[in-house]
């Protein structure tokens, strides 16, 4: 068949595709879609074999890439849960990744404890960490001698706090994440230095005996925060290990499926670190709650965080 | 090598499809163009942010948190692959096997965005992109995804008022293919380009320079099948 005839012979079916494709939403449409396609195919595989010219070919190609795109537009994901999601596939996720968790975790905690139990008996320790501004600042906002310990404060100054913790801490979060690309050093580095700063700052303001103000304010969120981004860096560390050792997959192949199964975490992390801003923004700033309170509900989060994150094994093998 | 943007894959219904990957040069404009929307939402809301104190900094700064991760993400996921720099420049992202952009793949490619930048103005995206075929940057390779061109493309001249001509000799598929291009090209083409690409077949349709594309414009009407 020359080309000529057979665009005029199926002129109106492509036409009639194209109007589709501009409001493909309509139920009368969408199930049209299939029988289209399979049409739609075929006319480009005989244009193909009949070695119709390239204008011909280019324009069916369009065409079918434009309703194959229509038809897979709604995948298996996008009917997602978040209620299976939170509570089982992130702790799933985590079981899974255990060991990420357990290096980020050391790579996280052990620096910290060593410069907080260093910067404890060394009083001139701390300099060496942090500088002198900063030292002050910190040493400001937890003094109990002042009369209000620096966080007694308006609710308009809570939503504001609570816009800094999401926009810092959730982008801190994603950038210790993403720096695992870096073959898992740059999730090192950031696991690293957060451990050493925080570690160094609870080590200093122990020392100083200003137990009473520092601990009340982060034990509640910290359950939270501290350990996002743990598994933040554990998640990263997923990324880089993918690349160094691939297993039976090509490098490219073992960091692409790193990637799909690291969403979850990154879900669990925003959500963890969403409450950990809420938390901290608006109870743990308040002067005006007991102490005893603030350890109660701090430690009943972290008994609840930490059997959430245990929980994963239930759901699934390996 | 072969310098060739083509990228084909096999999909359902038995046939390849072939989309254009798309270069640096057309993505940096489009992340421009987008650089600059979300610069101005971001001056908007602070504007508007400043009669309401420390509760419109509050709101401002999550504002910001989600225009600097979400705001890739979620044009996308739910604008068939396009952010509004892209739509300008006609280019979309999709997975490798150009299937829509998944949630999932798309906050992947653009949270690994963070690592492509560095160490200074998209170094390391930019020389990734150029180091494979399919100019990827790291987060689309971790990703899955590519940036292929949807622009339409010039339609061909129609063929009207052109009395067919058989050919002289017999010719291949090929060679009948390439006179119906040259034939739907040629309002593309200078006239001084088409009798220089028509000069080459003097061999065979003998003719003068006066009528030798009208001629070879002819058998390409034949071959199309104008009767």
């Amino acid at each position: 068949m020359k080309q000529q005839s057979f665009e005029q012979q199926h002129q109106q079916t492509w036409e009639e595709i194209e109007r589709l494709l501009d409001k493909p939403n309509s139920v009368e449409n969408s199930s049209r879609c299939a029988e289209h396609y399979m049409h739609l195919c075929q006319h480009l595989a005989l244009s193909k074999q009949r070695l119709y010219d390239a204008a011909l070919i280019e324009r069916l190609n369009k065409l079918v890439m434009r309703l194959y795109r229509e038809i897979y537009r709604y995948r298996s994901e996008s009917r997602f849960n978040l209620y299976t999601l939170f509570a089982r596939e992130f702790p799933l996720s985590l079981y899974r990744h255990r060991y990420f968790v357990v290096v980020a975790l050391l790579v996280f905690a052990l620096p910290g404890l060593i410069s907080g139990l260093w910067i404890f008996f060394d009083e001139t320790a701390i300099y060496s960490v942090l500088d002198f501004t900063d030292v002050r600042q910190i040493e400001k906002m937890y003094d109990p001698a002042a009369s209000k310990f620096g966080r007694e404060r308006e609710s308009e100054t809570d939503i504001m706090m609570f816009g800094f913790y999401i926009q810092n801490n959730i982008s801190v979060a994603f950038r210790c994440f993403a720096a695992g690309l870096l073959l898992g050093i740059g999730s090192l580095l950031v696991l690293l230095f957060n451990g050493l700063h925080i570690g160094s700052v609870a080590g200093h303001l122990t020392r100083l005996d200003y137990v009473d103000t520092f601990y009340p304010f982060v034990v509640t969120h910290g359950a939270f925060e501290l350990t996002a981004i743990v598994f933040s860096g554990a998640a990263g560390l997923k990324l880089g290990y993918a690349i160094l050792n691939p297993g039976p997959y090509s490098r490219l192949n073992a960091l692409r499926l790193a990637g799909r199964e690291a969403i979850p975490m990154l879900y669990g992390i925003v959500l963890m670190l969403v409450i950990a801003a809420f938390i901290e923004a608006f109870w743990s700033s308040s002067a005006s709650l007991p102490i005893s309170v603030k350890y109660t509900v701090g430690g009943i989060c972290w008994f609840l965080v930490l059997l959430y994150c245990f929980s994963g094994k239930r759901f699934g093998p390996r | 090598m072969l310098l060739d943007t083509s990228y084909r894959v096999e999909i359902p219904g038995g046939i390849e499809l072939e989309a254009q990957v798309v270069g640096p040069v057309p993505r940096f404009l489009a992340f421009a163009i987008d650089f600059m929307i979300r610069g101005v939402m971001l001056l908007v809301a602070g504007i508007a942010s400043i009669p309401f104190g420390e509760l419109g900094t509050g709101f401002w700064l999550i504002f910001w948190f989600f225009i600097e991760w979400f705001y890739p993400v979620l044009f996308e996921v739910f604008w068939r692959g396009q952010t509004p720099g892209k739509k300008v420049l006609g280019i979309s992202v999709v997975q490798d096997d150009l299937t829509p952009i998944s949630f999932g793949a798309s906050l992947v490619r653009n949270l690994l965005r963070t690592v492509d930048f560095l160490p200074f103005f998209y170094l390391f995206g930019l020389i990734t992109m150029v180091s494979n075929e399919r100019f990827q940057r790291l987060g689309d390779l971790a990703a899955g995804t590519l940036v292929i061109s949807i622009r339409e493309t010039a339609k061909p001249a129609a063929v009207t008022d052109i009395s067919p001509l058989a050919p002289p000799t017999t010719l291949s598929r090929t060679e009948q293919t390439a006179l119906v291009d040259f034939l739907q090209r040629s309002q593309q083409l200078s006239r001084p380009r088409q009798e220089e690409l028509a000069s080459i077949l003097d061999e065979i349709t003998h003719s003068g320079s006066e009528t030798r594309v009208e001629q070879l414009h002819r058998i390409g009407a034949w071959f199309l099948g104008v009767r």
